[in-house]
């Protein structure tokens, strides 16, 4: 091992087994690397002065007594998309390859053709929010990415089969979440309701008592209020024709 | 990026070649470029692109798939070199971009010849080098049907493409393949995949393809943010531990002129990533060589104390950082990349500089007023540098010390000489004991370390240097014993085109990082890593037609390098070296870049 017995070499000018070959491999470099010292008489890790600074995990500068983290919080991240093929396993792989945390993810087509909508709920940290924008940006089709304002319109949709034993409650109950009965029959009764993410929640659990069948629920959709892009920098509706790149 | 990225896209489907300003903003040069000929086939049409583009070498193997491409390229300009496996295809092409500066390009056909290339776009994303590949695919009817030969090609390289394409026509595929070419070097540069249909390729079209111009929204803002540089500047003027650290990003950027200009003027030292090698030269006052894991013992301390990091083109991989906690603690950070997605992904930027690495690097050269006041820490680094050199023992007897051999061939060779290397403990002492002073004369795997490169990298780097009409560079080729045996029958088509480089193979008959971190990390057990079953690679090399050469003893060395270099074809020197040798300093893995060990016992 070279770290057992490293011979210093300038004890070895004599045998030296390094042949001095004119202008060749060793020749000229043997004096000077003979007067560099050998691991044995450096100074080790320990003996080495080390700042007192430090990073946290997301390769933030610290204050080495006050620990700086950041909560994760629940983002809605809106993309315009060009509707090519692939185009959302390139998203959603993209996202679950970087282990994002994704908590939902729905995509529709828009006024413009050929463009998509893609609305996700993620659950990160700040720097992990900020990273989703950026790669999700660095995507070919991505026309354009960011985060949905907090006071933004959002919504998702949900189907619940219910059992039909006392059709008039459920109806009473479907009343009082604005839902609709799309279905009923002797056995079940269908009704789909929309709303956030409190809506439906509590709509779903006032309907357990009739006994869920069968539930179907897609995430949020969102759209940023006024006159306030969704994506940033979106024209809405005159974002031209699409881009594709093959039939 | 975002703004551009936003603009309406109008440059559809049916373009017609008469887009405006598209030939004005191509930032290649214009000379390179020729309109594409008349075409009859999607095939043609794929060659006509790429010619139009400037691609003059491809790196493939023939197949079903991709008959019509290969028949197309039969009357064309550009040369192609069969290579023996695909893999050696990829590997080669992106050698051949990484020292010509432009695209690679390799080929494949459907199936085991798409999968076979997988490594080497993997290796080249990682990298971040501008590559394209080219695969056939079964005919769009019988997609998705699992016909002979298929596999889900766009599917399998997506993750590890900077963007693919499932072509679609005829008449529009040319234009799909020039627009992958030049997306691969667009911005932060990166692989490129069109699959290709066997009838898409085969199908009639006269439609010639238009130039060739990258997606929009797709080729970044050079210039950093005016008001962005204007702090960083004064964060450099107030700095007392100033330090550079150049990434492989000042390379892709062809900005080492501007990474020179920019440290010397200041006087700030210059430490680089492993990618970054040869940014600046590794003999200047200033450089304190390469960080990371096997970086020198000065560069990591500098890393460790600098207070002001100017860090250009690196996306501070682990093997540099080491644990993020105790990585440069003390910095400001100013991080220079093209690529906005970089811009505090593992370390935090105080000033993020989105832009071109040369064009940053000028900005900030004409706004730094002063330099800083750096005097005391040029000191220190230089007390460093004297006190953790990088050396090793050499026993007045054998086994030959694989430091040693690198050492002689760097003293016989030029400093435009290319090294490429395999993956390994060679791979770490052909970049320490090597003095690289030009960018693109390292060619090595980084990001994905790749086994088996050295070998297919080499045929690519020598092709590339003789396309450029500088036949008279030398190549070098520093392998392991096991990452040789992993793609040496590329040393056949080295045979074949009479390529002139010298494999210098450092065989220690063991896999030996592998076995280094067992003696670490593991107890000493050797589980899997002993390659005492190694065959004799100079009578390997002879039954391949190069020359072979077997070298134990150091008065061996100097004669064996000096054959090996003069003979003109390829050369073969399996150097049987010390087996029990390491490669020192060392961070551990997620350790503190500060407390590298330079012996075995402080692992």
């Amino acid at each position: 091992m070279s770290g057992e017995s490293p011979d210093d070499r300038a004890d070895e000018e004599s045998t030296d087994p390094r042949p001095a070959t004119d202008g060749g491999s060793a020749a000229g470099e043997g004096p000077e690397t003979d007067s560099r010292p050998m691991p044995s008489e450096q100074p080790g890790p320990r003996e080495r002065d080390h700042p007192e600074g430090r990073r946290n995990l997301e390769g933030i500068r610290i204050d080495p007594v006050v620990e700086a983290e950041h909560e994760s919080r629940r983002a809605v991240i809106s993309a315009l998309v060009e509707d090519e093929p692939g185009v959302l396993a390139r998203v959603s792989g993209l996202v679950s390859r970087r282990q994002f945390n994704i908590e939902s993810l729905t995509v529709g087509p828009t006024t413009v053709d050929g463009h998509s909508r893609i609305t996700m709920v993620v659950e990160e940290t700040d720097p992990g929010i900020d990273q989703i924008e950026k790669q999700m940006a660095k995507l070919k089709p991505v026309i354009s990415v960011g985060e949905v304002a907090g006071d933004a319109v959002t919504s998702e949709l949900v189907l619940l089969k219910v059992e039909a034993d006392d059709p008039a409650a459920v109806h009473a109950v479907s009343e009082m979440y604005d839902g609709k009965t799309v279905d009923a029959g002797p056995e079940t009764i269908t009704v789909e309701l929309t709303g956030d993410k409190t809506d439906v929640d509590s709509a779903i659990g006032a309907f357990e008592r009739f006994g869920i069948v069968e539930i179907a629920r897609t995430g949020p959709t969102a759209l940023a209020r006024g006159n306030t892009p969704t994506a940033p920098g979106e024209k809405p509706g005159t974002a031209g024709e699409p881009t594709t790149h093959d039939d | 990026m975002s703004d551009t990225a936003a603009q309406p896209r109008s440059d559809g489907d049916e373009s017609d070649g008469s887009s405006a300003g598209a030939a004005a903003d191509d930032p290649t040069d214009p000379d390179d470029e020729q309109p594409a000929g008349p075409v009859s086939t999607g095939a043609e049409s794929v060659v006509a692109a790429l010619e139009a583009a400037g691609a003059k070498t491809a790196f493939g193997v023939q197949g079903g798939a991709i008959m019509p491409v290969y028949d197309a390229l039969y009357d064309s300009s550009i040369r192609h070199v069969t290579m023996a496996h695909e893999q050696g295809a990829a590997h080669a092409a992106d050698a051949y971009g990484v020292v010509a500066g432009e695209p690679g390009l390799c080929m494949a056909t459907s199936g085991p010849g798409a999968t076979n290339l997988v490594t080497g776009i993997a290796d080249a994303d990682m990298d971040s080098d501008a590559m394209l590949a080219l695969t056939g695919q079964v005919p769009t009817e019988f997609v998705g049907n699992d016909a002979f030969q298929e596999t889900d090609t766009v599917g399998v390289t997506r993750p590890i493409t900077k963007h693919n394409y499932f072509a679609g026509g005829a008449d529009t595929v040319g234009d799909t393949v020039g627009e992958a070419f030049e997306l691969s070097r667009a911005g932060r540069p990166g692989p490129t995949l069109v699959d290709l249909p066997k009838d898409v390729t085969q199908d009639e079209t006269d439609r010639t393809p238009g130039p060739a111009t990258p997606p929009a929204g797709t080729d970044p803002d050079p210039n950093a943010d005016a008001e962005a540089v204007e702090e960083a500047a004064r964060a450099i003027e107030s700095a007392e531990r100033p330090l550079c650290l150049f990434g492989g990003g000042v390379i892709k950027g062809d900005a080492s002129d501007e990474a020179r200009t920019f440290a010397r003027s200041y006087g700030i030292p210059v430490t680089t990533t492993m990618p970054g090698i040869g940014s600046f030269p590794e003999d200047d006052d200033l450089s304190l060589s390469w960080a990371g894991m096997h970086g020198t013992g000065y560069a990591n301390l500098a890393i460790t104390h600098t207070d002001c990091l100017i860090a250009v083109g690196t996306r501070f991989d682990d093997r540099l950082t080491g644990g993020i906690d105790t990585f440069a603690p003390e910095a400001e950070v100013i991080h220079v990349d093209i690529d906005p997605a970089e811009i505090s992904k593992n370390v935090y930027a105080d000033y993020p500089l989105v832009g071109d690495a040369g064009r940053v690097l000028d900005q900030l050269t004409a706004a730094v007023r002063e330099s800083p006041d750096a005097g005391a820490w040029r000191e220190r680094c230089a007390e460093w540098k004297e006190t953790y050199p990088l050396t090793y023992a050499t026993p007045d007897e054998e086994p030959l010390k694989p430091q040693f051999v690198v050492e002689a061939f760097d003293e016989a060779t030029d400093d435009d000489t290319i090294v490429t290397t395999g993956v390994g403990q060679h791979q770490m002492w052909a970049s320490q004991f090597w003095s690289y002073s030009e960018p693109r004369t390292w060619v090595s795997s980084h990001g994905l370390g790749t086994m088996g490169y050295g070998v297919p990298a080499a045929v690519g780097a020598r092709v590339a240097a003789d396309t450029m009409g500088e036949s008279d560079r030398d190549v070098v080729c520093f392998d392991g014993d096991g990452s040789f045996l992993m793609t040496m029958q590329e040393l056949s088509v080295a045979v074949r085109e009479e390529l002139d480089i010298t494999i210098a193979v450092l065989n220690n008959e063991y896999i030996g990082m592998v076995r280094q971190w067992q003696d670490a990390f593991y107890e000493g057990r050797h589980m899997a890593s002993e390659y005492s079953w190694m065959p004799e690679f100079d009578k390997l090399a002879e039954a391949f037609g190069a020359l072979g050469l077997r070298v134990d003893d150091y008065d061996e060395v100097a004669p064996a390098v000096e054959e090996a270099l003069d003979y003109d074809g390829p050369a073969v020197v399996d150097f049987h070296v010390d087996p029990e040798e390491n490669v020192l300093p060392m961070v551990p893995s997620g350790g503190a870049n500060g407390k590298f060990a330079t012996a075995e016992d402080q692992l």
